[in-house]
């Protein structure tokens, strides 16, 4: 990303906490799921969003298309601010972005035919008159490799994949600038996962709107992202470009998360260093003091005393847009390696 | 040769349904040795965990199975209720995908371990805590002095699959049959709980039958390989020899549309068209024939048989070929 370029999205200290109702042994206490996130997103660029369960990644996205109100922090879409928007005001910018669920079962209204959930959008925002709507319906189908005559068809009848597919369309249905995809294809099996994950590498490319992608998988997310950030206990620990910190993560989680992906190749897979982290990903009521992943941090003994008491701050360690948040990363030095022999991938 | 722990054969189930039979498994044979780590890959529907559940009458009994299942050489299939109980738990034990729903939510985890060593092992009150907590010690949960007397919402759902095995473990099982362990778990903890099977593996000998649909899980852990489509075996072979030389284009093209670490941003994941059939009626032809690229005549009109194309890699496909 140039620096004169106006990022399409600019996420600045977001911070989401969520206060539990008093159910079971809940009472008032706050869910720090999102803490202090900031990145952007240029025109154009997809931005990879990894972590594991927990780890804040849904949050930040359904803040970005404000599902959720942020609890601070401010979002801004191609400039405009907004974070704190009221619904009418909000609704002009909502064409500007859309959203894929994870789910492909649940995000669709069962009531609808799949023609009209893709149109339904066209006919809120007004982008098409009646007439217009259903041969806008059939090339968005068209587009996403569904068959017109689906479109009269109900999403039960529909495979996991093609309903996916109908999510995409109706995503796509605005045109949207930002399109932002929660774990599109993690409820697919793998052989349909390809073709959805292609599909949309195809589309983004074509149409050039910038994408925020959420997922677990790494390997999905250096197939699809040109960015990557991770987070962990609602953090971005590290960001870079994607080669870069497929080739050189600095984070210990980072390194970690690399080490433990599983690489279909026996050979590989066999010969690698794996490094298993102890124990779980911490509660987010009661987040860790200092470094958040110090209590799992195989390296914690280096940073300690320092670690529990200072938050580590997210710094640029190349000087061009390497960021990693550890307190034993510095500019210009190698990271830290969390097992004795570099992590090494499948290349 | 060594002996067989376990050998399936011709093992067909059917389900009957308001819509008819469905045809969950056709024709399966397996074959386990003591200690080997047995993979079957296949995607939802393929009739992976249906095999699995038949191995040990786990069935509902909606389920007509026929076939021979035998173990350590004796017929498994229609063998009395009490024998089967004798022989699961005991000598082939479980572990489920989902940690928190087959874990009862009211009982602390020692109890729950305790009930199965109780059952199946004729120790004294202060034994079978001992062995309670051997067990724990055993699938590295820390601290299980305190952890015996906790309820499964207070553990993690790593150690919630940790406690799963220590009950699968509790009789030194000669099977445990682990129906897609690590699926509901995240990447780093995953990785715990594969270490932790080849661990008890190498330990105790245990034979591991390790069903999943996740290819990076069979090449960490597998010696051999299952490859299932619509219910039959596609194609067989060691670990080894799978990856490096499938043969038949439906374990091409699973290998194919998995993103890898480290390969190219501009080349395409292989794309199998169309979908999984139906059970409801097994073709006559070859299950994967309307979205192969090699299908012919004969693929469209027979059924293929399992055919060696050496001595210890077998393929059902009239085409096989890496090609």
């Amino acid at each position: 990303m140039t620096p004169d370029q106006q990022p399409m999205l600019e996420v600045d200290g977001l911070v989401k906490h969520f206060t539990l109702g008093r159910g079971i042994g809940g009472g008032g206490r706050t869910v720090y799921a999102v803490d202090e996130v900031s990145f952007s997103i240029a025109p154009g660029e997809v931005l990879g969003l990894v972590g594991e369960s927990g780890s804040g990644k849904t949050t930040v996205g359904y803040c970005v298309n404000r599902l959720y109100q942020p609890t601070a922090g401010t979002i801004r879409l191609d400039g405009a601010d907004i974070t704190h928007l009221s619904r009418r005001r909000l609704r002009p910018h909502r064409r500007r972005m859309h959203i894929v669920f994870q789910d492909p079962y649940s995000s669709l209204n069962p009531r609808l035919t799949c023609g009209q959930i893709v149109g339904e959008p066209l006919r809120l925002h007004r982008l098409a008159r009646r007439s217009e709507v259903d041969g806008r319906v059939v090339r968005l189908f068209d587009d996403v490799g569904l068959r017109p005559e689906l479109r009269f068809r109900y999403p039960h009848e529909l495979s996991g994949g093609q309903r996916q597919r109908v999510g995409l369309a109706r995503a796509l249905s605005v045109s949207p600038s930002l399109l932002i995809a929660d774990e599109p294809v993690s409820a697919l099996d793998v052989s349909v996962q390809a073709s959805v994950l292609n599909l949309l590498r195809d589309l983004q490319r074509e149409l050039g709107f910038s994408c925020l992608f959420i997922s677990h998988d790494l390997a999905t997310v250096e197939f699809l992202c040109d960015r990557v950030a991770v987070m962990y206990l609602g953090k971005i620990v590290e960001i870079a470009p994607r080669e870069e910190l497929f080739a050189q993560p600095q984070h210990p989680y980072t390194q970690a998360l690399l080490s433990a992906a599983l690489v279909p190749d026996p050979e590989v897979q066999r010969t690698r260093t794996r490094v298993v982290l102890d124990g779980d990903i911490p509660s987010p009521v009661a987040p860790p003091s200092g470094c958040r992943f110090r209590t799992r941090c195989p390296l914690e003994h280096e940073s300690a005393p320092r670690s529990t008491e200072e938050e580590p701050l997210l710094i640029d360690v190349t000087g061009q847009g390497h960021f990693v948040a550890c307190h034993l990363v510095r500019r210009g030095s190698e990271a830290p390696r969390i097992a004795e022999s570099p992590v090494e991938l499948a290349r | 040769m060594t002996e067989l722990l376990l050998e399936v054969q011709d093992l067909s189930v059917r389900f009957k349904t308001d819509d008819g039979a469905v045809h969950a498994v056709d024709r399966m044979s397996l074959a386990l040795l003591p200690s080997e780590v047995l993979g079957i890959v296949g995607e939802s529907g393929c009739g992976k965990s249906v095999t699995a559940l038949s191995i040990v009458g786990l069935l509902p009994s909606t389920a007509k199975v026929t076939g021979s299942v035998r173990f350590e050489g004796a017929e498994l299939l229609g063998a009395s209720r009490s024998r089967l109980r004798k022989i699961r738990g005991r000598k082939i034990s479980f572990v489920f995908q989902e940690p928190m729903t087959s874990l009862n939510p009211v009982l602390r985890i020692g109890n729950q371990i305790e009930e199965v060593v109780r059952e199946h092992m004729d120790l004294s009150r202060h034994a079978v805590r001992g062995r309670v907590l051997e067990l724990l010690d055993l699938v590295h949960i820390p601290d299980p002095g305190r952890r015996i007397d906790e309820y499964p919402h207070q553990l993690s759902g790593g150690m919630r699959q940790r406690v799963m095995i220590a009950m699968a473990l509790a009789c030194d099982p000669k099977i445990l049959i682990a129906d897609e362990p690590t699926t509901a778990l995240d990447v780093t903890i995953q990785a715990g709980i594969l270490d932790l099977l080849r661990e008890l593996r190498e330990r105790l000998g245990t034979a591991i039958i390790l069903i999943t649909h996740n290819l990076g899980v069979v090449a960490d852990l597998a010696d051999r390989v299952v490859v299932m489509y619509a219910g039959r075996k596609a194609e067989e072979a060691p670990v080894g020899e799978l990856f490096a030389h499938p043969q038949h284009p439906y374990t091409i093209g699973l290998l194919g549309a998995v993103p890898r670490p480290g390969a190219a941003r501009n080349g395409r994941l292989q794309e199998i068209p169309g979908r999984v059939p139906s059970l409801a009626q097994l073709p006559g032809h070859c299950a994967f024939a309307d979205r192969c690229p090699r299908a012919d005549e004969r693929s469209w009109s027979e059924v293929p048989q399992l055919r060696r194309v050496s001595p210890d890699h077998t393929v059902a496909c009239f085409h096989p070929g890496e090609g």
